[in-house]
């Protein structure tokens, strides 16, 4: 049997493209974290006037599927403006690659979502953002859009686990629909901490497990 | 197909010894009958006989009288056996606590976990650093409710050994019964029953060139067990379903051709991929103890990488290892072993098991050490760990 991982893919992650620092960068972010088992460091350039990404490089410690949608999505942003790098989906990237394996969707989110924060700190560098967002239910619904279901790779809020999210004082919790012994209930549960936890306005976050 | 594959993985399954099928084919196509009872057909008799000769093998490794050792389908059937057999033939009389430690393998966790939610009280007793179980801990955990200790001889993972004699003797003096899983030692390190005071015994054929679905059980004989499987009145009433005598079989014939000499060669491969991954690997250390381990186990952890792509950038130049990391696991969840030991994370995810087998050849080791060194270095350049 062969690994589920495309021709793409093993292709990316044998050779794996931008990869390394950029020292002078104009931007960068990492997400993830060696606990979580995944973690991605994007590097920029960007021209100030046309908000052209110039150059792009990344870093990874991840598995397959992370080393493999960190180069693919370094080609995909060169050349773009941040405002057109930002409209770049995990769906693109994955297409990209001829597809991922569902249980692989959580390594591979992590690193268009690196780019997105990458662009982000860019953006707070040199004033372009607006004001920044409360932490809401809906706040927490569209973040837990990004928390995977590894049963079936698609994501908690798509997939109906998510039973109830309640945001007070600080302290968010998030309920779902999945049994306590779950095989994946601790994995969801840091990754739903990590995707909140470190907020501006979140003291605490709460997972519960009520299925 | 695999004729270049250098395979490390033998812990996990090892392939089947040729001298082990040759004993088995008879009783796929000769002998192919259900054991009959005494009063049976001739054919029936013979693979009764079979049967019986078996058990009287692996029984005589272990020490054992042939009516203290049970087939059954593996480790993890041994062990649910060992372990809710002995619960609930003593919940009503004795209690309802039990005792293990937080790395045992799969089949004795899981099998504890499932008591828990019928209403079982659970200790996992403390493990040092090495994977060493605190014995002053477990004498103070058990209680006049404890029904059960069941801790590992060998650990799946990080090979560390415990001193079962003296958990044993632990159990003796407290009047409490010992299983133990010795998955992994079972003909590698010495195990007999005559020696160590232990009650049960998990064994499995799968990690010593026999055949995967055969493992066994022993049970110390006046042992209150009671079967977990309903169905007929095979192997001493205690495990029902059709004998699998072509399995018993080449169980008992992988048990005999496991020898000391063999032994000492694994232990001396493995010794030396140790010292040169360990000296010749910058951030690299050993998972378990040093000395009280697995003859034939390895286990290290490589700092800033990942196992999974470790795993993978090997298999592409035809090794077979394992990982601890959670992005190879089927939970996604971080080895419960390191994690239990009190490493962290990204020890667990960066670690990967060697586990030697009959069919490494020397020249293994130097060729594995070179890929690795090779892998390890190239994902060290894409991580962004490490750097500073």
């Amino acid at each position: 049997m062969p690994l589920p991982y495309s021709e793409i893919v093993m292709e990316h992650f044998r050779n794996p493209r931008n990869v390394g620092r950029i020292e002078d960068a104009d931007a960068k972010a990492i997400e993830g974290s060696p606990a979580c088992g995944d973690m991605v460091a994007v590097y920029l350039k960007v021209d100030p006037q046309t908000h052209v990404i110039t150059d792009i490089k990344f870093e990874s410690y991840g598995c397959a599927s992370n080393i493999a949608t960190g180069s693919i999505i370094t080609e995909l942003a060169k050349g773009k403006t941040l405002e057109e790098a930002k409209q770049i989906t995990w769906d693109e990237a994955s297409k990209a690659l001829g597809g991922l394996p569902p249980v692989k969707v959580h390594c591979s989110v992590l690193a268009v979502d690196g780019l997105r924060a990458a662009i982000q700190n860019y953006e707070e560098r040199h004033g372009l953002v607006k004001e920044q967002e409360p932490t809401t239910v809906e706040f927490v619904r569209k973040r837990l859009k990004h928390v995977m279901n590894p049963v079936v790779g698609l994501d908690i809020v798509r997939t109906k686990l998510v039973k109830e999210i309640e945001v007070q004082d600080g302290v968010v919790r998030v309920v779902l629909d999945l049994p306590p012994d779950h095989m994946f209930a601790p994995a969801m549960r840091e990754d739903i901490e990590e995707k909140l936890g470190h907020r501006w306005d979140v003291k605490q976050v709460i997972v519960e497990f009520a299925g | 197909m695999y004729e270049n594959l250098v395979y490390l993985d033998n812990a996990a399954a090892t392939r089947l010894d040729e001298r082990v099928l040759e004993a088995m084919k008879p009783y796929f196509f000769d002998v192919y009958a259900v054991a009959t009872s005494q009063f049976g057909y001739s054919i029936g008799l013979d693979a009764r006989e079979a049967l019986d000769t078996a058990r009287a093998r692996i029984a005589a490794v272990l020490g054992a009288s042939p009516d203290e050792f049970i087939f059954t389908s593996g480790d993890t059937e041994s062990s649910n056996l060992a372990i809710k057999g002995v619960a609930l033939a003593l919940a009503e009389k004795k209690g309802r606590h039990i005792i293990t430690s937080p790395i045992e393998d799969f089949p004795v966790l899981h099998s504890v976990r499932a008591l828990e939610r019928q209403g079982f009280r659970a200790t996992y007793v403390r493990v040092d650093e090495t994977g060493r179980v605190d014995l002053d801990h477990l004498r103070e955990s058990i209680t006049p409710e404890t029904v059960l200790v069941s801790i590992q001889t060998a650990n799946q993972e990080i090979g560390t050994l415990q001193d079962i004699r003296a958990i044993g003797e632990i159990c003796r003096e407290k009047g409490v019964l010992f299983h133990t899983d010795a998955t992994h030692a079972f003909t590698r390190v010495p195990l007999d029953v005559r020696e160590i005071p232990v009650d049960l015994v998990t064994v499995s054929a799968h990690t010593i060139h026999g055949p995967k679905g055969i493992g066994g059980l022993y049970i110390r004989k006046g042992t209150p067990v009671r079967k977990v499987l309903d169905g007929g009145f095979q192997e001493f009433d205690l495990r029902p379903g059709l004998e699998n005598i072509p399995g018993a079989v080449g169980f008992a014939t992988a048990v005999e051709l496991v020898t000391p000499e063999e032994t000492a060669r694994l232990q001396k491969m493995r010794d030396r991929l140790l010292e040169r991954l360990l000296n010749e690997i910058p951030h690299t250390r050993l998972n378990g103890h040093p000395v009280h381990r697995l003859p034939h186990n390895a286990n290290v952890s490589f700092r800033f990488v990942e196992g999974e792509s470790l795993l993978l950038h090997l298999d592409m130049r035809g090794f077979a290892v394992s990982t601890g990391s959670a992005c190879f696991s089927r939970s996604l969840e971080a080895s419960h072993v390191i994690l239990g030991i009190g490493g962290d994370h990204e020890r667990a995810h960066g670690s990967v098991r060697f586990t030697f087998g009959r069919y490494n050849k020397e020249e293994d080791v130097d060729r594995v050490v070179e890929a690795i060194a090779e892998v390890v270095r190239e994902l060290r350049r894409i991580s962004p760990l490490g750097k500073e």
